[in-house]
């Protein structure tokens, strides 16, 4: 099961945390929320979210079911939009402009996202990869050729199915769709791109596999994952932000988070204790 | 009394099968019944001449056809699918994919109201739309009065198999910067296609053998139609005419047309099951 991309995982990401500065005192952030609110009809789910997320980084997003991380991650490509009677207060900075505020479909092309329960669109896998190219107007065969290799590449697939391109995305297995969304998300290149708990219905195995690729694919995209696995959280993210009952507890470099947490509320959840 | 009731329930549980053994033994039954029915009445009259040449002059014994019947209800079919369907569908498209929930069901309940309305109106609904305005019968107001009667049908097909593409593959459309109608056009609807395609075909199927609209509206003939403003001939009403005439020789072309016309839509049913049969997975899933 080894694959080349082996060795980046020997660095620890908790170290590379280390060397870098918290994002509010540090670089400009790639994202920011301020004071962020958000509503289903009258229920409030978020309350006043603010922090920055760092450019070329993984941050995580962890905390028990309901505490809003997922509704945060959504709000971050405007997906809640298409829910009926959601409606958001506050700021969402992307490098400096607000995104609530720009045209919709130019935000989810900057932003790409990754869902819980992979969603291949019933093509194949070429096309499934080709689909964000082409519905923003790439049509030039060469382009799109090279992109989905490229794409495919990333996400550690290119060897299992370059065979296979023209077969429905259907037939693969749930690790190897859920590689294929991904790479369907980078084909864009996006800016951000958001998983909302990518692992959690796949096996052992095939969360290395997604582990890795994010892993790799840090230098060309800012990563955003929401997970209910602290040990992904902590193997993998450069910076941790801690939700309860839709208010973020607290935020900053995973080490800090999961071994010096500064809210007896995150010591609690992240020693197991609740959650 | 422990041993009577049990008995007694042991006798209604045997009456019971057997009762409704035999009910679905008719019910299948009678379909074979009348299709073995009309091949032994009309099977002397399946002849070429039957697909190929005009109905023979009324009192001449001879071997005419149903020609242009048969022409006459392919060209009113094809009209009413090319007004029922893009209606119908594009009405489910809005109901599934746009408007509210409360909105869609106040929709659907009108439809279904549709759905209701006896086909002798809205062959009445076809003459006073079209037949009064042209001034006379026509192929076109066939195509009317049957494309209005596939509409209710195509309307909830249409919405059920959009209705049934999982969400998540709208969502994975438009996180990709797709907007609403791309979304729908490239994911959603090749994702029902099978669906449709043979909900569609169902619902052909359902007004090829209407009658009662094209009393009033394409009439009949006994020659070749002269054009989509004229009247035309058409299986199920050259059934009706030759059915209620006196000659023994015009009851057998009627009992030949009703199988040709049974045959019809026994083919194009068992082909939109076989469409759905192998649709695309994920419209299954």
């Amino acid at each position: 099961m080894a694959t080349p991309q082996q060795p980046a995982l020997k660095e620890s990401p908790i170290d590379i945390a280390d060397q870098i500065d918290v994002p509010k005192t540090g670089a400009m952030p790639k994202l920011s929320a301020k004071h962020l609110d958000f509503f289903y009809g009258s229920f409030q789910a978020l309350h006043g979210i603010s922090l920055d997320i760092a450019p070329n980084k993984i941050t995580a997003f962890i905390g028990p079911s309901g505490c809003g991380k997922s509704t945060f991650l959504r709000t971050m490509n405007r997906m809640y939009e298409i829910v009926r009677g959601t409606r958001v207060e506050g700021e969402l900075i992307l490098d400096g402009s607000n995104l609530l505020s720009m045209d919709v479909t130019y935000v989810r092309r900057r932003i790409g996202m990754v869902f819980q329960k992979s969603n291949p669109f019933p093509k194949s896998i070429y096309d499934n990869v080709a689909y964000g190219l082409r519905v923003n107007g790439v049509r030039r065969k060469s382009v799109v050729d090279e992109a989905v290799e490229r794409s495919l590449t990333h996400a550690a697939l290119w060897n299992e199915v370059k065979d296979k391109l023209n077969k429905p995305a259907t037939a693969l297995s749930g690790g190897q769709q859920q590689r294929l969304c991904i790479a369907r998300a980078l084909a864009v290149e996006p800016e951000v791109l958001l998983l909302d708990e990518p692992c959690s219905a796949l096996d052992p195995i095939a969360t290395l596999k997604i582990e890795e690729l994010l892993f790799q694919i840090r230098n060309l995209t800012t990563i955003v994952i929401v997970t209910h696995n602290m040990q992904q959280a902590a193997r993998l993210a450069d910076f941790t932000g801690f939700f309860l009952l839709g208010k973020l507890i607290e935020f900053n470099k995973t080490k800090t988070i999961f071994q010096n947490p500064g809210k007896k509320e995150t010591e609690d959840y992240v020693t197991g204790r609740f959650g | 009394m422990e041993m009577k009731i049990s008995q007694s329930r042991k006798v209604v549980n045997a009456v019971m099968l057997t009762v409704s053994g035999l009910c679905t033994l008719l019910a299948v039954a009678v379909l074979f019944y009348i299709l073995g029915y009309l091949l032994v009445h009309g099977g002397k009259s399946l002849s070429l001449n039957f697909f190929t040449k005009l109905p023979s002059p009324f009192g001449s014994t001879g071997d005419g056809g149903m020609a242009n019947a048969i022409i006459g209800s392919g060209k009113v079919l094809l009209l009413a699918t090319l007004i029922g369907v893009p209606i119908g569908f594009l009405a489910g498209v809005y109901l599934a994919e746009y408007s509210s929930r409360s909105f869609a069901s106040v929709v659907r309940y009108v439809v279904d109201l549709l759905n209701g309305v006896p086909s002798i109106v809205i062959g009445i609904v076809g003459y006073a739309l079209v037949v009064r305005a042209m001034g006379h019968y026509s192929t076109l107001a066939g195509g009317v009065a049957l494309g209005i009667m596939m509409i209710p049908i195509a309307v909830r097909t249409s919405e059920e198999f959009l209705r049934a593409v999982p969400n998540s593959l709208r969502e994975g459309a438009m996180a990709l910067g797709a907007t609403k109608a791309t979304t729908i056009f490239t994911v959603i609807i090749p994702a029902a296609i099978s669906g449709l395609t043979s909900g569609m075909m169902l619902n052909l199927a359902r007004v090829a053998g209407e009658t009662a609209p094209l009393l009033f509206t394409a009439l009949g003939s006994m020659y070749w139609s002269r054009g989509w403003d004229h009247p035309t001939a058409t299986l199920p009403v050259m059934i009706y005419n030759y059915a209620i005439s006196p000659e023994p020789d015009l009851h057998q072309q009627a009992w030949a047309a009703g199988f040709v016309l049974l045959t019809l839509v026994l083919v194009i049913n068992v082909t939109a099951r076989l469409i759905v049969a192998r649709g695309p997975a994920s419209s299954r899933r």
